[in-house]
């Protein structure tokens, strides 16, 4: 009874969404999501994510590979744009520039073949509640960019649909204006209780606005909670790296709600097992700056910033920097002792940092992962196997397909050593993703044959660099897939 | 070290010289036969001539026609290859529209005369379809000019407002219809522009054709290779002002067009 009610509320459902275009490339993965009527929820993530992909499904313009997208419990994934009662309002506001407001306003109405009299009624309506009154006659070349801006939320909204689509809808306009048509969204979302989905890259907009936030990191979500659980609860290291700023660093369980980093122990609330790797996020605005006798952590101030509302202040201790943002003031070069509240400590179990290769075994039984560049004794991992004149034998003698086996390598991110000489590694690649771990770097690397390595290191690169992975041999560990 | 700085003015000279040269005098020189008569005495008949000769009334007429059917030919056969071409996602697609401006690489002549011997092999004797026969090659020979400005035109057009349609209900036909066929106007407008004007007065086409139908282009040829000297040129006069009638009033038109779609950009 109780799933029931929960499914007639939802708008909407898309169930195991796949997109993959047709050079391979997979945009949207598994993607589960239920909207309940009258939400507003927003997709939040770095461009490439897949969320204009997801809203894009949403609205028809792309057919997902695999899943369902449930409209009131009916699939509408492979209906066309035009049949579904949902409108768009586009990132560039696609305003027709050869109709004037009122056409393009009345371009939906006219469609649906409504009579004059109600078009211009309605036009009207919708008008005034964009704060626009008479502007029928304009073209649109002579309205502004937060006008057009309007219009174009008018012409989907006029239309009544189900559901509001919105994809960057602010991201052309000016920062004051930006802040003004939020705080107009949020107000015509809660008047008008049409249910909202809004695509943006700026988690303040997304914070500020919605009542459930969706982080998607390269075609997956990465967590949906509403905007209190996604800052308070990240539930990990991208999510806290991505909504807004947070130190995040390595820590260990020491005992029962007890936990170490930074060269010191903390109190916290989350209940891990002792002894677990965990990595722990402080947000700035959490780190109390103390005299150094009364600080768990000792350091010194390396840079201050005054931001308007308060002061960004980086502290270096040891190997860690912590970003703190606070009202008082510090000098550089200031010795500080620095705590943090237990409620101000969010722990994450530590995602599998280390880095599991499949490779296949190429004719000469090396590894072609590396191209051939590394070789691994299969006689040690696969059993009873024995090498007789060059040919791997099973236990009977007997040769064994070496296509059949497939070799998982396994290197820690600590191993692998980045360098900018190409010649320098045995893999090449870009670096897709960095998370500052408080005292050294995370990375993703994608090498050129599509395998994501783990890449720990204190130097800073930047994102899209092309480094070689430079992994020492004898620290890669070789296994049989099963 | 002066004496090698010249101002505007000065670099203009040769371009006004030219000009006055080349564009003005002989204007004036056209002016000035179509008003006069044999003995260099200031008339009208050339010009009541040529607006009561059935002679000059029926080829203007029929050039119209002409130039009237080829534009249409023209701009139903370029307008779907433009759209197929501009909104396809082919990866060789340049190779595909260099391919329909290549034959323009060809000599002129070279490309009518063997057009001819195609219509020869399939129509017998060139003169019994001489207006068909002139459509294919004005067609044939402005096709490119037609296909280029509405190609470019679809090209720059934004994807988001064909799919804003659709999202707000059109189907591809209401879509193309209410959004594609307006904003694509001006490059329509300027393919006709290039096809119409040279399809009223290029006679070379048809006389490589064996072609024995005038229009104004070869009655102009016939006055003037029977030293009618004013005759033709009261005929140059009247294709003149239709010309500019017809730049001026397009013109109107593509630049309003030009504004909004300047506006689009935005």
């Amino acid at each position: 009874m109780e799933k029931n009610n929960n499914n007639s509320n939802n708008i909407i459902e898309l169930k195991n969404i796949v997109k993959t275009y047709d050079n391979g490339f997979t945009a949207v993965d598994g993607f589960n999501l239920e909207v309940k009527r009258g939400e507003f929820v927003t997709f939040l993530g770095p461009s490439g994510c897949g969320k204009t992909t997801t809203l894009r499904m949403i609205a028809g313009f792309e057919i997902p590979t695999s899943g369902e997208i449930l409209l009131n419990g009916q699939d509408i994934s492979k209906l066309p744009p035009n049949k579904r009662p949902i409108n768009t309002v586009f990132q560039r506001y696609a305003l027709f520039p050869h109709l004037n407001i009122f056409d393009n306003i009345a371009f939906g109405l006219k469609l649906k073949k409504l009579p004059k009299a109600e078009i211009v009624k309605k036009v009207k309506k919708v008008l005034e509640m964009v704060d626009l009154e008479g502007f029928e006659d304009r073209k649109v070349a002579t309205l502004s960019g937060g006008q057009q801006q309007r219009i174009a939320i008018a012409r989907a909204l006029v239309n009544e649909p189900e559901i509001l689509l919105l994809d960057e809808p602010l991201g052309a306009l000016d920062l004051k204006m930006r802040k003004e048509m939020q705080i107009e969204l949020k107000g015509m979302h809660d008047r008008l209780g049409i249910t909202f989905i809004y695509v943006t890259h700026d988690q303040e907009e997304a914070l500020a606005m919605s009542d459930k936030i969706v982080v998607m990191s390269e075609g997956e979500i990465q967590q949906i909670g509403t905007p209190e659980d996604i800052y308070n609860e990240p539930k990990n290291a991208f999510v806290a790296d991505f909504i807004g700023e947070s130190n995040i660093f390595n820590g260990i369980m020491t005992g029962k709600l007890k936990v170490r980093f930074c060269g010191a122990e903390f109190v916290c609330l989350d209940d891990v097992e002792i002894g677990t790797k965990v990595d722990a996020v402080v947000r700035p605005e959490d780190v109390i700056i103390t005299t150094p006798e009364q600080g768990a952590v000792k350091g010194v101030v390396t840079s201050v910033v005054f931001k308007g509302v308060h002061y960004e202040i980086t502290v270096e201790s040891g190997r860690n920097e912590i970003v703190i943002q606070t009202t008082k003031s510090a000098k550089v070069g200031d010795k500080v002792g620095l705590n943090v509240e237990p409620d101000g400590i969010h722990i994450m179990i530590s995602e599998t940092a280390i880095n599991k290769i499949e490779s296949s075994v190429n004719r000469n039984y090396a590894l072609g992962v590396f191209d051939g560049k590394v070789s691994c004794d299969l006689t040690e991992i696969v059993p009873g196997s024995a090498m007789k004149d060059g040919v791997l034998v099973d236990a009977n003698g007997e040769a064994i397909d070496r296509e059949k086996i497939k070799v998982i390598v396994s290197i820690l991110p600590e191993d692998i050593d980045m360098s900018d000489d190409e010649e320098a590694g045995i893999l090449c690649g870009h670096i897709i993703n960095l998370i500052y771990k408080g005292d050294h770097y995370s990375y993703v690397v994608r090498t050129d044959n599509e395998e994501d390595f783990i890449v720990d290191d204190e130097y800073l690169w930047n994102m899209e660099d092309r480094v070689s992975l430079i992994i020492p041999e004898d620290k890669m560990k070789f296994s049989l897939k099963k | 070290m002066n004496g090698l700085r010249f101002s505007r003015k000065q670099l203009g000279i040769p371009y006004a010289l030219f000009l006055i040269c080349f564009v003005v005098a002989p204007l004036f020189v056209i002016i000035y036969y179509a008003f006069t008569n044999g003995e260099g005495r200031f008339t009208f008949d050339n010009l009541t001539g040529f607006f009561t000769s059935p002679n000059t009334i029926g080829t203007l007429a029929y050039s119209f026609l002409l130039a009237i059917v080829t534009t249409l030919v023209c701009l139903l056969l370029a307008y779907p290859i433009a759209y197929i071409l501009a909104r396809s996602e082919m990866k060789r697609k340049s190779v595909i529209v260099m391919m329909f401006v290549l034959p323009m690489w060809i000599n002129f002549t070279l490309r009518i005369t063997a057009l001819k011997e195609v219509l020869t092999v399939i129509e017998g004797n060139l003169a019994f379809h001489p207006f068909l026969n002139s459509v294919i090659g004005m067609t044939y020979d402005f096709l490119p000019f037609m296909i280029l400005p509405i190609y470019t035109t679809i090209l720059k057009l934004d994807g988001s407002l064909m799919e804003a349609a659709v999202d707000l209900g059109a189907n591809s036909f209401q879509t193309f219809v209410k959004v594609t066929l307006p904003l694509t106007v001006p490059g329509i407008v300027s393919g006709i522009v290039m096809v119409f004007l040279p399809s009223m007065t290029n006679y070379v086409v048809l006389d490589m054709l064996y072609n024995s139908t005038y229009i104004m282009g070869s009655l102009i040829g016939s006055y003037f290779s029977a030293y009618n000297w004013n005759g033709g040129s009261m005929i140059a006069l009247v294709l003149l002002v239709i010309i500019l009638v017809f730049t001026l009033v397009t013109n109107k038109y593509t630049d309003d067009d030009g504004g909004s779609r300047g506006g689009a950009l935005l």
